[in-house]
């Protein structure tokens, strides 16, 4: 007697059979028909032929008959709606029914049933629901309306039923409160903008009473309704964390990543020297430990979010290594996690045991996994300095394996440790050499030869082994083609003697025989560097290379803050922005964590509120790998992918034919191009009609590989406010003065109308400032040569330094001035924008850059917002530019571009600024950093000023 | 919020298919085959799978997977929790979890998913309030339904839906009043060649069965509350109780039920309760290899080693064994080269063995591997912690203890 009976059916016409059953007088073949019905349906048959029949059955006093036929209805009613119809009054009677089972389960399937033409007969009875006194019916009905509203939104707001919604969350009854914040929860998720849940503390109080009481999966949606809370200052962040610590020994685990979500966002407004802090801390990680004792599936998820954890707050988990060692009957998908949290962890406390363990993980028989711990011994050896040694030994243990894919992976990682150590490990390159046969891969293939080209002049057969890869030059990838042409050209530069014919038949294969832009771009650019200036081109090609940072792959700071708000949910699975992803997420609000309270930073904008402020970012790390740094010339391993137009023919360009090196390097090119001093100009602004042809198809390279700014596109005049009156003529006895300040060709000038608004003339003018905040002095006297008749007015333009004595002035850029003519002294005081003191040469280079921001601690950076600004980030960086804030770097997160900017004043203050810049957002938001930070707010303004001129 | 659950078999057919919202076409699995075509094992298939319009989030549980479809935003462990859930349900009413006891009890399943869920909403998911709404199928009572009529759907709202205990059900009564609770510890340790210990780790349970008449509202305390590391309760704990006073306290709800879960990490060292002395070598030059394995109770306080199941890969280079077990039975699947002995229970008088040669295949070379052994073990009556109840006044019976243990050498 079991329900598989219902599969088994006559095979002909078992519709027609099941439609007799169903109008049968027996109750009781009805039911087994119904159910007949359901089996079919379950398993996907088709049964909607059979609709009216089965809401005729509706009308019934048996309530499992009664369920059955609901079933029916909300699966077939979308493609029965005329039908449906039918059923209309069935629901609304069974509504009133005094049985609040019964009225439940009509409110639950009502709104199942997806037709429009039914949900209007629907809203009476839904409203009288969502006021029943009974809670099961309400917060049954608090659902109705979220599924309501999916399927005719402005019919819920016409009915005003998401108000009745917002009145339940103060419901006395904790699962009507749970469900309701569900309800509004998934609402609010299609109205990104609307105030649906407007937490204030009277709800959040409310939620946290009602935490305590409410189902584990009301449990969850309040939890994931409070992380979207910002509380007003530290103690209520405390407050909340108190009321939520408890969830954490949920036997749920939902519950718990919640919780951990929740605690996350609101710690950072805890200040650092609470003791609650640590507390809270030591808390969180047993938790998450015992997260890792769960299935397979849980732990996938659970690993990545302790990956980002790990990211935000290492301190939580670094005493707990030991839990993420990989265990052998994990999936690998558990296994590829765990290593990857197990590098986050590696410190020189317990490189020791991981470097035992990840040896281990390399003689395992999952490739990719193999692979994956390969590559970590060789962070391990880049992050832990002391442990580098040993690293690298385990690495040569593991090429003598001779397994094909350890062994080109351990080269690959290899080459990054000679990056991170320079001359220290290069006594192993005889091992690697002896590989390279076995190396197949492009990756493997190009770190060799990268560490050929790097080593050339160590490696006595070097001209022999890159000889032997050009032979298939052709078949190569592009990675290891660009290598291959870099290493010959550093091989060229090192033995210059030997090589000629090699670096002229890359050159040759590299520039003439290509489809590929990149690589004939790169070979024209060593051709034209090599013909030019050998010297230059030494210098470039040997470059001094930028250290590689320790921390590889690190998510980008803002995406990570946005990611621990979404702790638990699908973005922190996949580490990308919940906008980046999710369908049906209509345009998704960033969010961000909360600045903490008290801390050192005091410089705030006027406009921008409180909860803007991020003050203790994580150590701002940009990754180094390829986009950012853009190391053309001799790291950059990864191909960049252009897909540019095919270039244009290179006319005036057929270079191969001539002899590169025998004539006279200098004159090759000199000829045809006008001379090498067109070459020094850059290629930004092309400067001949042939170079022309260089900049278009490689734009992204060639501002990386010269001058960014100049690739951007003529500056335009630093900005300058217009003039203002200074000195008023009522308490100058009749002189007027107005004026501003600018830069112009990198000399400050104070530009100054004089009015003479006095009966008799004026002379003798004469002008001294105060001692200021930067040391502005005039460079010379105030020229005005003819007397001031009344009435007369005279510009003047004063030319400034800033060599005269300092002292710290409030606001810093205030400036007391003392004018002098033949009637009286007069004082008085003006603000100049900080901007004119931005110096030409204030371009950093991108590794100090990256270096200078890592160093200066959080506690000097400030963040603004500007708004109103209607500009593209080109435009942006254009204009800057004009003001001497250079644009170092440029990244587009998420559509959102973020802009490096470094920006000098003219006594050597240095200011690093993120600039980051959303399409579509007029409002964009400026980090700066610098090491004195009072000079932040007046940076801000000049910034404002500039973008809005 | 869940969109839809598809019950996918070992074969791939899709069986059961149930949708909250609106329907998803079943096309959308073809998604998780792909990616179960890529994974080796039927377990190492993502739990997480993005496709074009949705995600799909999986379980695998006895050989069925649980493939729940989503669309927006959704807590992926709230969507796993909730799918061990609905296995767990499932166990619970039809005593397995299978594709068989699944179809037999189509019906049933189908009323307990639309209880379970709403619209993507959790609904009812404690196994006692589900039990009042819809009754577990038994033999007696479905006879008794085709004889009178009745059918097996509470016609009462359960009483538990809305109290501020939701956990129990009103008005229980007993003749007999008893509650059992059983401690059950899982060691997890690796040992090296040598004996000691690298990691060891402790996972422990106290499941309960509870048959008390009315709101009984029970307190336990443990002789040793500091031992237990990290602690998860059953909601009907009062954790407030426990943060101050160490002291469990609780009104239970009616029933099999788990109360806690603990872990007991590897910085409390922990006493492996048996030994094993092994030699397994293979000579250069020869095919042969010796295999000697013997194993031994230690610190067990006197209480039995029981259904003791001892399991090696062998490297792969081995064709077959030949053994000679002292106790209990042997098998050596050539294929996968994994050797499994059936011991039963230790005699510490007469330690069991497992001795004899391996064969290697012709022109194989000596493996240099080294092969891991796993031991699982039973020991009746002993918590490896050391965990040990209190009772309290309410007249409550500790009745067994029991734990269970795995334990790899390497």
């Amino acid at each position: 007697m079991t329900d598989s009976k219902y599969f088994t059916t006559t095979k002909k016409g078992e519709i027609f059979e099941l439609k007799a059953e169903l109008n049968s007088d027996k109750k009781e073949k009805k039911k087994e028909a119904v159910k007949k019905v359901i089996a079919s349906m379950t398993v996907g048959k088709d049964v909607s032929a059979l609709f009216p029949d089965v809401v005729n059955c509706m009308q019934t006093d048996n309530l499992e008959l009664k369920k059955l036929v609901y079933l029916y209805l909300m699966n077939y009613a979308k493609s029965q709606p005329d039908m449906a119809i039918m059923a209309v009054n069935t629901f609304v009677k069974d509504c009133e029914d005094p049985n609040p089972l019964i009225r439940a389960l009509a409110v639950r399937t009502m709104g199942c049933i997806r037709v429009d033409k039914i949900t209007e007969y629907l809203c009476e009875p839904l409203r009288k629901c969502l006021k029943d006194e009974d809670p099961y019916v309400r917060k049954t009905a608090a659902v109705c309306v979220a599924k309501l509203h999916d399927i005719n939104a402005q019919l819920v707001e016409d009915q005003g039923f998401l108000d009745t919604l917002k009145d339940l969350i103060s419901d006395s009854n904790p699962m009507v409160v749970a469900n309701a914040v569900a309800a509004l929860s998934e609402i609010a998720e299609s109205h990104p903008n609307s105030n649906l849940l407007d937490l204030n503390p009277q709800t959040i109080n409310k939620l946290l009473t009602a935490l305590n009481e409410c189902t584990e999966w009301g449990q969850i949606f309040i939890l994931d309704c409070l992380a979207n809370y910002t509380p007003r200052d530290d103690r209520e962040s405390q407050s909340i964390c108190e009321r939520v610590t408890p969830r954490l020994s949920h036997a749920n685990s939902a519950v718990v990543l919640s919780a951990v979500k929740v605690l996350m966002k609101f710690m950072e407004m805890l200040p650092k020297d609470l003791d609650y802090y640590g507390t809270l801390l030591k808390k969180l990680a047993p938790p998450l430990v015992t997260l890792l004792s769960a299935e397979p599936e849980l732990q996938y998820v659970a690993l990545r979010n302790i990956n980002l954890i790990v990211q935000r707050r290492p301190e939580i988990l670094k005493h707990e290594m030991k839990v993420f060692f990989v265990k052998y009957n994990d999936p690998i998908y558990v296994k590829l996690e765990k290593l990857d949290i197990m590098i986050r962890l590696a410190s020189q406390a317990n490189i020791a045991q991981v470097l035992a363990e990840l040896k281990e993980y390399a003689t395992e028989v999952d490739v990719d996994f193999v692979r994956k711990a390969v590559r970590a011994i060789g962070r391990c050896a880049i992050k832990v300095e002391q442990s580098a040694e040993r690293c690298v030994s385990t690495l040569l243990d593991l090429i003598q394996t001779k397994v094909n894919y350890v062994v080109q992976e351990a080269i690959v990682v290899i080459k990054d440790i000679f990056r991170k150590y320079p001359n220290k490990y290069e006594s192993v390159i005889a091992t690697l050499c002896e590989n390279l046969d076995s190396l197949d891969e492009p990756e493997a293939r190009a770190a060799m030869i990268w560490i050929v080209g790097e080593y050339a002049e160590r490696i006595d057969n070097a001209d022999e082994l890159l000889e032997s890869f050009l032979e298939g030059f052709h078949d190569e990838s592009t990675q290891v083609q660009l290598q291959l042409l870099t290493a010959i050209v550093k091989l060229f530069l090192k033995k210059p003697t030997e090589t000629q014919e090699l670096v002229q038949q890359v050159l040759s294969l590299a520039t003439q025989d290509s489809d590929n832009p990149d690589l004939r771009d790169r070979g024209y650019i060593y051709w034209r560097l090599l013909s030019t200036d050998p010297v230059a081109a030494k210098e470039v090609v040997l470059a001094e290379k930028p250290l590689i940072s320790e921390e590889t792959d690190l998510i980008e700071p803002t995406l990570l803050e946005e990611l621990i708000c979404h702790i638990g949910t699908l973005a922190s699975v996949y580490h990308k922005p919940p906008s980046a992803f999710v369908e049906g997420s209509r345009g998704v609000q960033h969010k961000r964590l909360p600045g903490s309270a008290g801390s050192g930073e005091s410089v705030e904008s006027p406009d921008t509120g409180s909860a803007a402020g991020v003050s203790d970012a994580p150590p701002a790390v940009i990754p180094s790998q390829g986009d950012l740094l853009g190391d053309l010339l001799n790291l950059d391993l990864t191909p960049p992918a252009t897909t540019g137009p095919p270039p244009p023919a290179t006319s005036g360009m057929q270079l191969g034919a001539m002899d590169l090196l025998g004539g006279g390097l200098d004159s090759l090119l000199g000829g045809d191009l006008g001379g090498s001093s067109a070459m020094g100009a850059g290629f930004g602004a092309p400067p001949a009609a042939p170079a022309a042809s260089f900049s278009a198809p490689v734009s992204g390279g060639l501002d990386d590989l010269f001058d960014l700014g100049g690739g951007v596109g003529m500056p335009m005049g630093a900005y300058s406010p217009p003039k203002t009156v200074w000195l008023p003529a009522m308490k100058g006895k009749g002189l007027e003065i107005s004026g501003t300040f600018a830069r112009r060709a990198g000399v400050i000038q104070m530009e100054m109308t004089l009015t003479n608004k006095a009966m008799s003339v004026m002379t003798d003018f004469a002008i001294q400032f105060n001692r200021n905040s930067f040391g502005l002095a005039p460079a010379g006297p105030l020229q005005v040569l003819t007397p001031l008749s009344p009435n007369q007015s005279i510009e003047v333009t004063l030319p400034l330094n800033t060599v005269g004595p300092v002292m710290k002035m409030d606001p810093l850029n205030n400036l007391q001035v003392a004018v002098k003519n033949n009637i009286d002294v007069f004082y008085f005081s003006c603000q100049y924008p900080i901007s004119m003191l931005f110096v030409e040469d204030g371009k950093m280079e991108r590794q100090v850059f990256l270096a200078t921001w890592k160093d200066i601690s959080n506690d000097n950076e400030a963040q603004f917002q500007i708004k109103d600004c209607h500009l593209s980030s080109d435009a942006v960086s254009n204009k800057l530019q004009g003001s001497n804030i250079f644009t170092i770097a440029k990244r587009t997160v998420d559509g959102q571009d973020m802009l490096y900017q470094s920006t000098k004043l003219s006594n050597g203050i240095w200011v690093l600024a993120e600039l980051r810049v959303q399409t579509g957002n007029p409002t964009f938001t400026v980090c700066l950093k610098c090491r004195a930070p009072e000079v932040s707010q007046c940076v801000f303004q000049s910034y404002d000023a500039v973008l809005k001129n | 919020m869940i969109h839809s659950l598809f019950l996918i078999n070992a074969s791939g057919d899709i069986f059961l298919e149930k949708h909250w919202k609106s329907v998803v076409s079943r096309s959308v699995c073809d998604y998780f085959f792909e990616a179960q075509e890529r994974a080796t094992e039927p377990e190492n298939v993502p739990p997480v799978i993005p496709t074009p319009h949705h995600y799909l989030i999986s379980v695998l549980r006895h050989r069925i997977y649980f493939v729940a479809v989503i669309q927006s935003e959704v807590p992926p462990l709230f969507v796993i929790e909730f799918l061990h859930r609905v296995v767990d349900t499932f166990q619970d009413y039809f005593g397995v979890c299978t594709e068989a006891a699944i179809k037999d009890n189509v019906v049933v399943v189908y009323e307990l998913l639309e209880e379970m869920l709403d619209n993507g909403f959790p609904l009812a998911t404690e196994s006692n309030i589900l039990k009042e709404l819809i009754k577990p199928p038994t033999i007696l009572r479905t006879m008794v339904n085709t004889i009178t009529g009745s059918t097996n759907v509470g016609e009462q709202l359960p009483t538990g839906q809305l109290s501020v205990v939701p956990w129990r059900r009103t008005g229980v009564k007993y003749t007999n009043n008893e509650a059992y609770f059983d401690v059950v510890e899982e060691i997890d340790a690796i040992i090296d060649k040598s004996g000691s210990t690298i990691t060891a780790e402790i996972q422990g349970v106290i499941d309960a069965c509870v048959k008390l008449t009315g709101m009984p509202d029970l307190t336990l305390s443990f002789m040793n509350p500091r031992l237990l590391d990290d602690v998860s309760f059953h909601p009907c704990v009062r954790f407030k109780r426990w943060e101050a006073e160490r002291i469990l306290s609780f009104i239970p709800p009616d029933g099999n039920f788990r109360l806690l879960s603990y872990h007991v990490s590897s910085q409390n060292l922990v006493a492996i309760p048996v030994y094993v002395k092994h030699n397994i070598t293979f000579r250069e030059g020869s095919s042969q290899g010796r295999f000697d394995l013997t194993l031994g109770p230690k610190q067990t306080m006197g209480k039995a080693v029981e259904s003791v199941l001892v399991s090696s890969q062998l490297p792969r280079g081995v064709l077959n064994a030949n053994l000679n077990p002292s106790q209990g039975t042997y098998t050596f699947d050539p294929v996968t080269k994994l050797l499994t002995w059936d011991v039963g229970k230790i005699n510490p008088q007469k330690l069991p063995s497992l001795k004899g040669t391996m064969n290697l295949q012709a022109g194989a070379s000596k493996p240099d591997e080294n092969p891991t052994i796993n031991i699982q073990f039973k020991i009746q009556q002993m918590a490896i912690s050391g965990t040990q109840l209190h009772t309290h006044p309410h007249t409550l019976q500790l009745q067994s203890q029991s734990s269970s243990s795995q334990l790899t050498t390497a």
